[in-house]
């Protein structure tokens, strides 16, 4: 990580979204340190998925400021989208196309240089060189996940947002993307903001975990300072009682 | 050229590149491309073949119901190809990806009109070659005013489209059917095998009121009086350019609604 002295790569402030009378999202603050792995952890709706669309620009804030890389993303989304990336389960790539085609056409959305070199590169550190000419629609869900974080590295993006990055992956591959994820993160000091249900997960990647509930932030801090500041035996056994009983209660 | 321009047409050479391998993966999209287009001038120029027999003034224009299938088909076609490519990345679920990349919204709507040209260029070109060998009808010996009459068409197409994709954005994909029923309920009203006088009084401002009816109007004149009316193709044009204007802004407005509403993430099956 760099030195906590540079800027946030991400900030925001008041964020609020409302769907109707819901309040999905409920006035959060938080900051990314560049660099830095960022969980958003909590349970179903508890406005995860919604934040990172948020962050993303594909869904507007009613409330609210977002800066990513300095940029201001509700006017100037366009002059940072270049230089971040993003996978979830909630979007898919063209099934008909073969995954070197979809990742052609992303090569070329993004301007990638190089781009037939660095498509091969991603295939073979993610192990699907194999699968290049095979239609995207015919891959098993772990297979197009891989795929679908390649997607997501061919710009070699920033910061790289990964919505349940593991969530339809054995164990074993799952274990091998986290390592993967870590190893890039080293080697490109990539900044990760994640979304996961997966508490082993964020406890072994993270740096920094916001835990949500109900559309705000309960809690904030690294996996070891939430664990020792509930009196948990992990991270697990953390989101556990503060999903039973609230923050406020749990720490009492 | 500045970086930004040449950014931009090679984001849109990408979704052109990414709607290519789509119809070069699946053979059976591109014969139907053109196998409807066919079938409605076989069925058409049969009807053209009987009726100049029994009519004197069909007879002064021979290909006058085959111009019109093909012509009408443009529109059908074109429209079809704006709407049908653009569900596919609903389909897909691709839209989350599509937007969270640089790709601009005009990009992809340039991108998608391009295509929708290139589709039609397909079907309707495949069918207007057969017309010569089934019916030794040309409808290229109509020369310029062809062109005329193929652009308006299509830019009218391009508006519906944009339209229709903007509304199945806004509502799901239940209101696909949509592409189909609104192009079906203009038909009767463009004059495309009678003249617009044919209609009911209170109808015909209506038709006046749509480019297509300019078109297939000026369509008979060339036919029949061998005469290109200048006045029928700058209506055509002016309404074309209100059409087009109106077909994008309501395209762009409801991607703003899909941002706010959260749409483009869920769109899908």
């Amino acid at each position: 990580m760099n030195s906590p002295v540079s800027p946030p790569v991400i900030e925001v402030q008041d964020l609020c979204k409302r769907f109707g009378a819901v309040a999905a999202v409920d006035g959060i603050d938080f900051q990314v340190a560049r660099g830095s792995i960022t969980a958003l952890l909590g349970g179903n709706g508890a406005g995860k998925t919604t934040t990172i669309a948020m962050l993303l620009g594909l869904l507007l804030p009613s409330r609210g400021s977002i800066r990513v890389l300095g940029e201001d993303m509700l006017r100037h989304r366009y002059r940072v989208l270049g230089r971040l990336n993003f996978t979830s389960p909630y979007v898919d790539l063209p099934g008909r196309l073969s995954v070197a085609e979809n990742l052609n056409v992303y090569g070329r959305l993004y301007g990638v240089p190089g781009r037939h070199q660095r498509i091969a590169e991603l295939a073979e550190e993610l192990d699907f060189t194999h699968l290049l000419e095979r239609a995207y629609r015919t891959l098993s869900a772990g297979q197009k996940t891989r795929v679908a974080i390649a997607k997501a590295l061919l710009n070699r993006p920033e910061v790289l947002f990964l919505d349940e990055p593991t969530a339809s992956l054995d164990p074993d591959t799952a274990d091998r993307m986290r390592r993967y994820l870590l190893d890039y993160r080293r080697r490109h000091d990539t900044t990760l903001f994640m979304a996961s249900h997966n508490m082993a997960e964020v406890e072994r990647m993270c740096d920094q975990v916001i835990l949500m509930r109900a559309g705000r932030i309960v809690d904030q801090g690294s996996p070891r300072e939430l664990i020792d500041r509930y009196g948990q035996a992990d991270l697990e056994a953390v989101f556990l009682t503060v999903a039973r009983n609230g923050a406020e209660a749990a720490r009492a | 050229m500045p970086d930004a321009i040449a950014a931009s047409l090679n984001r849109i050479l990408a979704m052109l590149i990414r709607y290519t391998f789509l119809l070069r993966n699946s053979w059976p999209r591109v014969i139907e491309l053109a196998y409807w287009p066919t079938m409605q001038m076989i069925l058409w120029g049969f009807i053209n073949r009987f009726l100049v027999q029994q009519s004197a003034w069909l007879a002064q224009a021979a290909g006058l119901f085959i111009s019109a299938v093909l012509l009408w088909d443009v529109l059908f076609r074109g429209q079809l190809g704006v709407s049908i490519v653009f569900f596919e990345e609903m389909y897909s679920r691709n839209l989350g990806h599509l937007f969270v990349s640089p790709l601009r919204p005009w990009e992809l709507i340039v991108s998608l009109l391009t295509i929708s040209l290139i589709r039609t260029v397909i079907g309707v070109g495949a069918a207007a070659l057969l017309a010569i060998v089934f019916y030794q009808y040309s409808i290229f010996d109509m020369g310029l005013p062809l062109l005329a009459f193929f652009s308006n068409l299509l830019v009218m197409s391009w508006a519906i489209g944009l339209m229709v994709i903007a509304i199945v954005l806004r509502y799901g994909l239940g209101a696909e059917g949509l592409a189909w029923a609104v192009i079906f309920a203009v038909a009767p009203v463009s004059g495309i095998y009678y003249p617009v006088s044919t209609l009911p009084d209170w109808l015909q401002p209506v038709a006046w009121s749509l480019p297509s009816s300019h078109v297939f109007e000026g369509m008979r004149q060339v036919l029949i009086d061998g005469h290109f009316d200048w006045a029928l193709f700058r209506h055509a044009v002016a309404l074309n350019a209100v059409y087009l204007v109106l077909g994008i802004a309501t395209f762009l407005r409801v991607f703003h609604i899909a941002r706010r509403k959260g749409l483009l993430l869920n769109a899908g099956d």
